[in-house]
């Protein structure tokens, strides 16, 4: 598995989205940087990039990936390699590259303001990490898509509506639902909820540590305990893990079924 | 030795393979023929593992190939077109796929045969359809394979690449390989193919030499057997 | 009677060779400590005339009820520390210019019927309290109906956990002219307590992790507290049913919760909230049917909500106040009942500023859709900095429809407010 993900990252590495993608990232970080002195203003900005961009990045290249490298997969399938090897290694290759694009993109920039001496140092590595974790589910998830799909416009179709689902369509219809049923208690609904779409449980997880917790406090003794507590980061960790894994078993289920 | 038991395999509603029965067990060029759907890509590709039929089995030298893959080692498979990562420069990708394979090669000799020395460093993304083929033909017969499967072998290859290709084909039989071939130029099969197993709708329609082929259907030329099957299966 | 007479001669003699051998005309100094004869406060307070002064060694003493019916001074050595050992009070004043300082008091009775204290003043004047320490007390200094005094440099420590069992820090019922400086109040229900108390001043108090309010006035007019520190309170600072109450440079900090506020405004008029800076509470200030109170030069930053009115709000203004990076700004119930926002800087403002006057050219509007929607369904909060939720924010922006329409700020500043002062 590591020569294939070795592989697929280096050959993303040289690749130019690649390359695109991380100067995007820089001059972002730049621009929040020195333009901007208020570093909580800027990670709040950040965050909203983040939560939006990285699974739509993620989701866009994981199908263009899995269809341009079709034909080279299945010279790889014609080799003594396991197949589940193969698309795991491509899979993590990918996420990696990506996912070092946007560390490296916001980290220079950031190490260079001085954000080892500076107090936001947590709120940021919890940033990068959720964009890290967001760049690999979604990717994950495009990967399954694309595997169920030989049509490419059909897959790439599918994958854009899942990001808009969960990006936008999700929040709309739990918003709907908890104004429908607000004489209803809804703080254990509301977080079972968030627990489903790994875009709404990175935002509570950032949010937690910009201090928001005060006024997710607001809401009652469910949400406090919750937020107030590790409680919540921890296990919105694993949550995010689970939607790593997930995806993982069923793209090597798929994968194992398919035809080339 | 690979023994192909009741193979059958359809995508959706389209069934390619109806219980094919098949037993090669001696050296030597066979030829899979047959018209385009006929099944030819989905029987190598089963062989191969990247096709999963739905049913039957298929014995590679007496154990079953589903769901394994370290047998791969011993198959040299040539596919159809070759995409290759555009990224990727060709001695890079020769390089890769000796590292994924960890066996012994011979790139060297092939690349001289098929003057691929000034492509070297170059990204597979500038090359053309031929030297693609090319580079393809040197890293399918780069291993000692006792099992070689070449799709469409002849697609865009110049005259003198074909001889060169020719030339390989008759030194690995002469090694005592099995060698699987599909193509449609009937030249070539006429040439050096020593078996020739014709597919029709997913059915095996003759299986035999090319003599015999020719002998059955009362022409000398191979081009109009073929044709003389086609003619009686479809009128 | 000559013998009488003669007695009386010679306490007058006596009395004058007092006044002429001893500097200290009146002041007597009676010091207390276990194996000098006088070995309890009580008793030094009994023998001393009115003001003398009790100098108290430092040692440990085991007492309570402590009756103070004359002036007289007493003054610790060291923090010697007195023991109520659950029983009572420890000081009950009922004299007139009383100082008590330097004295460590602890373990006062916690009793569901009588508000037992550390030190109780009833009816008295110008007593000064100062850099006393108090410990594991039900409530620390209750004052009733006394006046001019001074509460000054004491730490009060409780350890409070159940409202109903626990007391106030400082609590002031019916008094007026109080000075509270400089104290230190922690863990108790409320940090200070003010009922019916006028013409006081509260000033430059620390008061943290109070179960209920930091600060909670009561019916209580023309005060005024600055520099005080509030932080970590179940509730904040409230202020209730008052008038002409200034507000100036404190800081509030923290206060997070269901019903947290950094300041609790309930049925107040005519107040002035100056230079005060609220960070990181659930809600930053909560009025509920205030009217013509000015909220000017206030920092608002990290809270979940800045400001919240409620109820019926009259004339109120927001002037030059810094919203530095609150979750929600503003929520507003109802109509605009001639409240004004003007000049005040907002770090949600996206505007421009063409002629560089450093007021952006196009209004700010403080009120965001969202806000709204979490009024009525608190759990929404959760949504907060979604893209779904930015979106609905962006099109009532673009075209209000739940917002009042001349909820605005006209003049928003483009950059901070600095606080001269």
């Amino acid at each position: 598995m590591f020569k294939i993900l070795n592989y697929s990252f280096f050959d993303l590495m040289r690749s130019r989205w690649s390359y695109v993608y991380f100067l995007f990232y820089l001059g972002l970080g730049f621009i929040l940087f020195f333009l901007n002195n208020d570093i909580t203003k800027a990670v709040i900005t950040l965050l909203n990039i983040i939560i939006v961009l990285t699974p739509l990045i993620g989701t866009v290249f994981g199908v263009m990936y899995y269809y341009s490298s079709r034909e080279f997969t299945e010279l790889l399938l014609s080799q003594p390699i396991k197949r589940s090897t193969i698309f795991i290694g491509q899979y993590v290759g990918l996420s990696l590259s990506l996912a070092l694009s946007l560390v490296l993109g916001l980290g220079i920039p950031f190490v260079l303001y001085g954000v080892f001496q500076s107090a936001a140092i947590w709120d940021f590595a919890t940033l990068l990490l959720i964009g890290a974790y967001l760049t690999f589910i979604f990717v994950g998830l495009a990967y399954n898509i694309a595997l169920s799909f030989n049509d490419k416009i059909k897959g790439f179709g599918f994958a854009i509506l899942l990001w808009l689902f969960l990006a936008v369509i999700y929040d709309g219809l739990f918003l709907l639902a908890m104004v429908f049923f607000h004489d209803y208690p809804l703080d254990k609904f509301a977080l079972s909820v968030t627990m489903f779409n790994p875009i709404d449980l990175s935002r509570i997880l950032i949010l937690l540590k910009l201090d928001i917790s005060a006024l997710l406090g607001y809401t009652g003794a469910v949400f406090q305990k919750f937020f107030g507590t590790a409680l919540g980061s921890v296990l919105s960790l694993l949550v995010l893990t689970v939607w790593i894994i997930v995806p993982t078993y069923f793209m090597v289920l798929q994968a194992r079924k398919k035809d080339f | 030795m690979i023994n192909l038991t009741n193979l059958h395999k359809s995508y959706s509603k389209v069934h390619v393979l109806q219980g094919i029965d098949l037993f090669f067990d001696q050296n030597g060029i066979i030829a899979i023929l047959g018209p385009n759907g006929s099944g030819k890509t989905t029987l190598i590709k089963s062989i191969l593992g990247m096709v999963i039929p739905q049913k039957g089995d298929i014995l590679l030298n007496e154990s079953s190939i589903l769901n394994e893959y370290k047998y791969r080692k011993d198959i040299s498979y040539l596919p159809q077109i070759a995409h290759f990562p555009q990224n990727l420069k060709v001695e890079e990708l020769i390089k890769m796929i000796k590292n994924i394979r960890q066996q012994k090669s011979n790139e060297i000799e092939l690349i001289r045969l098929f003057n691929l020395s000034p492509y070297l460093d170059k990204k597979l993304g500038t090359l053309s359809g031929g030297t693609r083929q090319k580079v393809n033909i040197v890293l399918t017969f780069m291993f000692d394979s006792p099992l070689i499967i070449l799709d469409e072998p002849t697609t865009g290859l110049d005259p003198v690449a074909l001889i060169s290709l020719k030339k390989i084909l008759d030194e690995e039989k002469a090694k005592g390989k099995m060698i699987l071939i599909t193509t449609h130029i009937m030249n070539l099969v006429d040439e050096i193919a020593d078996q020739v197993i014709f597919l029709l709708d997913g059915n095996i329609y003759f299986n035999g030499t090319v003599s015999q082929l020719k002998k059955q259907t009362n022409h000398s030329n191979l081009e109009h057997a073929i044709a003389e099957i086609l003619k009686e299966t479809y009128v | 009677m000559p013998l009488v007479r003669l007695s009386q001669l010679f306490i007058y003699s006596t009395l004058i060779f007092l006044l002429f051998s001893y500097s200290d005309l009146i002041a007597n100094t009676i010091k207390v400590c276990p194996d000098c004869g006088i070995a309890s406060v009580r008793q030094a307070v009994a023998i001393a005339l009115p003001g003398d002064t009790v100098l108290v060694k430092d040692a440990t003493y085991a007492e309570h009820d402590i009756l103070i019916d004359k002036p007289v001074t007493i003054i610790g050595e060291n923090h010697p520390t007195i023991d109520a050992q659950g029983q009572g009070y420890i000081f009950k004043v009922y004299a007139d210019s009383v100082t008590i300082r330097g004295l460590k008091l602890k373990n006062v009775e916690v009793s569901y019927i009588s508000d037992f204290a550390a030190i109780y003043t009833s009816k008295v004047r110008h007593f000064i309290f100062e850099n006393n320490i108090l410990e594991d007390i039900f409530f620390g200094f209750l004052i009733e109906k006394s006046h001019n005094g001074i509460l000054k440099n004491n730490i009060i420590r409780g350890n409070a956990v159940k409202e109903h069992s626990s007391g106030n820090g400082i609590h002031l019922w019916h008094s007026s002219k109080i000075q509270i400086l400089d104290n230190r109040i922690e863990k108790m229900r409320d940090g200070i307590y003010l009922e019916f108390v006028k013409h006081s001043e509260i000033k430059g108090n620390i008061s943290l992790n109070n179960l209920r309010y930091g600060l909670h006035f009561m019916f209580s007019n023309d005060d005024r507290y600055e520099d005080n520190i509030f932080e970590k309170n179940g509730a904040g600072v409230a202020v209730m049913f008052s008038k002409q109450i200034f507000m100036r440079h404190n800081t509030f900090r923290l206060n997070w919760g269901t019903a947290s506020y950094g300041l609790l405004l309930k049925e107040i008029n005519d107040a002035n909230i100056v230079n005060n800076t609220f960070e990181q509470n659930t809600i930053g200030i909560n009025a509920d049917g205030s009217n013509r109170i000015t909220y000017e030069k206030n920092t608002f930053h990290n809270n979940g909500w800045a400001v919240r009115f409620l109820g019926a709000c009259y004339g109120n203004k927001l002037l030059q106040n810094n919203f530095l990076n609150n979750a929600l700004d503003i929520s507003y119930v109802g109509r605009m009942n001639g409240n004004i926002f003007d000049k005040n800087f907002w770090s949600d403002y996206t505007g421009y500023d063409l002629n560089k006057d450093n007021i952006g050219d196009v209004p700010y509007r403080p009120v965001k859709l969202f806000s709204y929607i979490v009024n009525q369904t608190p759990e929404t909060i959760i949504l907060l900095r979604s893209l779904f939720v930015d979106i609905i924010n962006f099109s009532e922006k673009v075209s209000p429809i739940f917002t009042p329409d001349n909820l605005q700020d006209l003049n928003p500043a483009m950059v901070p407010i600095i606080n001269y002062d």
